[in-house]
């Protein structure tokens, strides 16, 4: 229907628990066709806009990680006529609140406003968006704050270990680095290189945008080409390769003086198109998944006190998969708790669930689905996550029974597929005991490689 | 339990900037709750824009808060306990907190893991947390589940059990949780050093998760005797948000709450108070760990409780134009005109029982020595408490911190979160509600006032955080 220039096609209702508190996403389209979700509700006189450009830090020049985080830092630091300080004054007179990241697979941005500073907000979004100034004075200044967040993280344990397990998972390719850059490489940056990578990914058919609040379509779709209409068509994206993780059985010891010991440890997961993603979201949940329930918390922190915290997660990039986890236990114990996970990987990949911890999965993971979105900032973020999974906009409505559908033996084969025979690539950093930084469990370096390509 | 792997693809709001001003804020070590089960705790306040708030308390002395939230049929459900670390006996440091834990070790009524289990299938999430002055336990359920949530709640007030068996590993845990966020990072470990030197009499000078060597002697007596001083219904506070109105939450309430006795008179919280501090201390560690350095400067401040008239209402301002953001005086001057910090700010923790503090910090940018911030950082004070704020920067300040009320109401367990911190911190419903109002009426004189009386060098600690001289291992 058309409805003022604009198109409002189809609605979905999010009837994630019970039908009084449905709430319709609407496709509102733009007269210049771009594309929001949006979810219009006016209890709470506030706005929240969620959108990214497909692309991401994978789109960074492999000799140059960081270019993408630290334009992420600099759109708010001067746009159009105004410098960074009054940028900043404007944000802060009408309280409007933007922020903008790179993640792997795209560059991201969110908008909050009052309701009542909706075009101001709207006009701050634009001129960030399509005007930033890219001065010289806040170049030098973020990427300082760049360069210090990265000496810091040098020597934190978890971030010396994600590192790690990145660049050994992900040798030569983007994936295997990280968004934020190297000193060497955050220091080399030059504002041609912001400049190329904004002119490359900041386009209208790789953008997703989802707005939930007090705001209607009538009203948004104009305001959807203020802000994005002046971007060109298309973007120039890469090709980025399709990997799967290497090294798995694959042990790295990174030697750090502190009492405890960070271990990452993880192999191939699945890409989020994958038929098997949700079998796999049920079978990570009775892993390692976000409950105190888990065979992971039960065996290493309940039964034995090995840990604070340990949990396993499904990762799915646009072009591999992972399926990862973590643990933190003392340079004593290291050893013990990873035959432990490992022991749990093999168990659950040779005999698979019961039906008990299938059934009480199935309650956890649809139960709580509703908690995803109860305040509207949650509810943009969803959104714009699921548009970036290419999920349908139905997705909310069906995903429930999607989940009640798996079966015990979807869980086994997934379980089979995805834990193998349990070897994982492991990266430790502390002074572990009880572990070799050789391969692992008999499996000689070259052959776990292979294996590695599911 | 968030996944640590690449942060910034699974934690959405691991934009930079945010990322930053949480690192710095670690780097700090702005005083944090520690919960039984990670993630990070919240920065806490207790302030909010009017929510339609309700209020009753049960005839065994429970107080009860409902934040009614309709737009999705979810409840947060908490209860919260005027308990913190700062209520410990001495050389029991870390029993709250270890109490915290081991309240998840089942009752009379209930074995071990039943609640999380009926969580769980319930489609819930539970954690708790503890700080200098409250312990609380938490729930996010589906709203038909909150009578369940309800019971067992009130069943653990009362029905603990604890044996050896469970008790020893839990111990085990609570120990990796200080080596994860204490031993693991020499910042945390200077901030240990710095609350220590702060209170020079009362406990909040102890750390929330407790010493590592008075820790490793915690047992089951220690943490029953502490569960049989506080944990009744007359010391503790009911907040649900969410999809309910106040008939439904009185009548769920009255029936499983209601029935617990009160179990013995409202413990007094009378902590040991400071004495005039009188001189001025500094603390630095050196570590080889350490490759970005840091500065702070904390100093003894009143708490909402403690402030007299409008001064905590003014020290939040105070902390808002002198360290609050990109046009905050401590950024502009050190990180955009002179360039000599790669980062600077200021935050006040007034939400507390006793005083607290006032903090002040910066990050150098490389070749800069941390004895020129800290001039540089002294020379801000010293323009604001002579010449004090100017009216546009009061302004802007106001508008910033009742704008993060009104974006508060997007979120029911920010709101929850705010009544129970208020409530166990000797604020009220009013004077929470009446937030922002009051904060409307303080004037730029009041601003200059607090500052002169609070940013006394002899009231504070310096904390300097640099790396070890070359071979110098830790």
């Amino acid at each position: 229907m058309i409805v003022r220039g604009l198109l409002v096609i189809v609605m979905s209702f999010m009837v994630v628990q019970g039908a009084a508190a449905a709430a319709k996403i609407q496709r509102v389209i733009s007269p210049s066709g771009i594309e929001a979700w949006l979810v219009s509700e006016d209890t709470v006189p506030v706005i929240a806009m969620d959108f990214a450009f497909r692309g991401g830090s994978a789109q960074d020049d492999a000799a140059k990680p960081g270019v993408a985080n630290l334009l992420s830092g600099l759109l708010d630091e001067g746009a159009g006529n105004l410098d960074s300080q009054a940028f900043q004054q404007r944000l802060e007179e009408t309280s409007v609140e933007i922020a903008f990241g790179a993640t792997r697979d795209s560059f991201d941005g969110s908008l909050k406003t009052l309701s009542e500073k909706k075009e101001d907000a709207f006009e701050l979004l634009r001129l960030a968006v399509t005007e930033a100034r890219l001065d010289a004075e806040p170049i030098e200044r973020i990427r300082a704050q760049t360069l210090a967040r990265l000496r810091h993280n040098s020597t934190d344990p978890g971030d010396i270990a994600q590192e790690t397990f990145a660049a050994s998972a992900f040798p030569d390719h983007p994936y295997g680095l990280r968004t934020i850059g190297t000193e060497e490489s955050v220091a080399a940056i030059t504002r041609d290189d912001l400049v190329q990578f904004r002119a490359n990914n900041f386009a209208r058919s790789n953008l997703v945008v989802a707005v939930v609040g007090a705001i209607d379509a009538e009203t948004l779709a104009p305001a959807l080409d203020r802000i994005f209409g002046a971007l060109p068509a298309e973007p120039k994206l890469k090709p980025v390769a399709e990997i799967w993780p290497k090294n798995i059985g694959q042990n790295q010891v990174i030697d750090l003086d502190v009492p405890q010991t960070t271990i990452l440890f993880g192999r191939g997961g699945l890409m989020r198109e994958d038929p098997d993603y949700i079998p796999a979201v049920v079978m990570n949940h009775i892993l390692g998944g976000g409950t105190f329930t888990s065979r992971l918390f039960t065996e290493v922190r309940e039964k034995r006190g090995l840990a604070y915290s340990v949990y396993s997660y499904l990762d799915p990039m646009e072009r591999s998969g992972l399926l990862a986890g973590g643990v933190a236990t003392k340079n004593e114990r290291a050893g013990e708790a990873i035959d432990l996970i490992e022991a749990q990987f093999r168990s659950l990949s040779e005999d698979g669930p019961t039906e008990d911890e299938l059934a009480k999965a199935k309650k956890y993971l649809t139960g709580s689905y509703a908690l995803n979105f109860d305040s509207s900032a949650k509810i943009a973020r969803g959104l714009k996550q699921i548009r970036l999974n290419h999920l349908p906009i139905d997705y909310i409505d069906n995903r429930n029974a999607l989940i009640e559908a798996v079966t015990v033996d979807d869980v086994k084969r997934v379980a089979k597929r995805l834990l193998g025979d349990g070897q994982l690539l492991v990266v430790a950093v502390g002074k572990p005991v009880g572990f070799g930084s050789a391969s692992r469990g008999g499996v000689a370096p070259e052959a776990a490689r292979g294996a590695a390509a599911e | 339990m968030a996944p640590a792997f690449l942060a910034s693809r699974t934690v959405p709001s691991g934009y930079m900037k945010k990322l930053l001003r949480l690192m710095t804020h670690a780097l700090i070590g702005a005083a944090a709750a520690t919960l039984p089960f990670g993630g990070a705790a919240q920065a806490q306040t207790a302030r909010a824009t009017a929510p339609n708030v309700e209020t009753f308390t049960l005839d065994n002395g429970l107080d009860v808060v409902v934040v009614p939230d309709r737009r999705a049929p979810v409840v947060t459900h908490m209860i919260w306990y005027r308990a913190g670390s700062a209520d410990e006996p001495p050389g029991k440091s870390g029993i709250a907190h270890f109490l915290e834990h081991l309240m998840f070790k089942g009752t009379k009524k209930h074995p071990a893991g039943e609640f999380s289990n009926q969580v769980s299938e319930l489609g819930g999430q539970e954690n708790a947390f503890t700080s200098y002055d409250y312990t609380a336990y938490y729930q996010r359920v589906p709203k038909t589940a909150l009578k369940t949530v309800m019971e067992f709640e009130a069943d653990r007030m009362t029905g603990l059990v604890l044996t050896d068996e469970v008790v020893l590993p839990e111990r085990d845990v609570i120990l990796e949780e200080r080596r994860m966020r204490t031993d693991s990072d020499p910042s945390a470990q200077l901030s240990e050093a710095v609350s220590a030197a702060l209170w020079m009499n009362h406990p909040y000078g102890l750390p929330i998760i407790g010493w590592e060597h008075e820790m490793q002697t915690l047992n089951r007596d220690d943490a029953i005797a502490f569960y049989e001083r506080f944990y009744t219904p007359n010391n503790a506070i009911l907040v649900i948000a969410g999809d309910v109105d106040k008939a439904e939450v009185e009548t769920l309430a009255r029936e499983t709450y209601g029935a617990v006795p009160r179990r013995f008179a409202t413990p007094v919280r009378n902590r040991p108070t400071e004495p005039p501090q009188l001189a001025a201390r500094q603390v630095a560690l050196a570590d080889a760990r350490v490759r970005q350095p840091s500065v702070s400067r904390v100093y003894l401040s009143p708490s909402y409780r403690t402030a007299e008239g409008e001064q905590a209402y003014a020290l939040d301002l105070l902390s808002v134009i002198l360290g609050g953001g990109s046009t905050s005086r401590l950024y502009r001057s050190l990180v955009v005109e002179q360039g000599i910090a790669a980062s600077a700010g200021a935050y006040y923790s007034g939400t507390a029982l006793d005083a607290n503090r006032f903090a002040v910090y910066a990050l150098p940018r490389p070749g800069v020595e941390l004895t020129a911030l800290e001039k540089a950082i002294d020379a801000e004070i010293g323009r604001l408490t002579r010449d004090g704020v100017t009216p546009e920067e009061l302004d802007r300040a106001k508008t910033r911190l009742i704008a993060e009320t009104i974006y508060d109401l997007d979120n029911q367990t920010s709101l929850a979160r705010t009544f129970g911190v208020a409530l166990t911190t000797g604020m009220s419903v009013e004077d929470v509600v009446n937030w922002p109002e009051r904060i409307k009426a303080v004037t730029a004189e009041d601003v200059a006032a607090a500052a002169r009386t609070v940013l006394v060098t002899r009231q504070s600690v310096t904390g300097l955080l640099e790396p070890a001289p070359t071979g110098d291992r830790p």
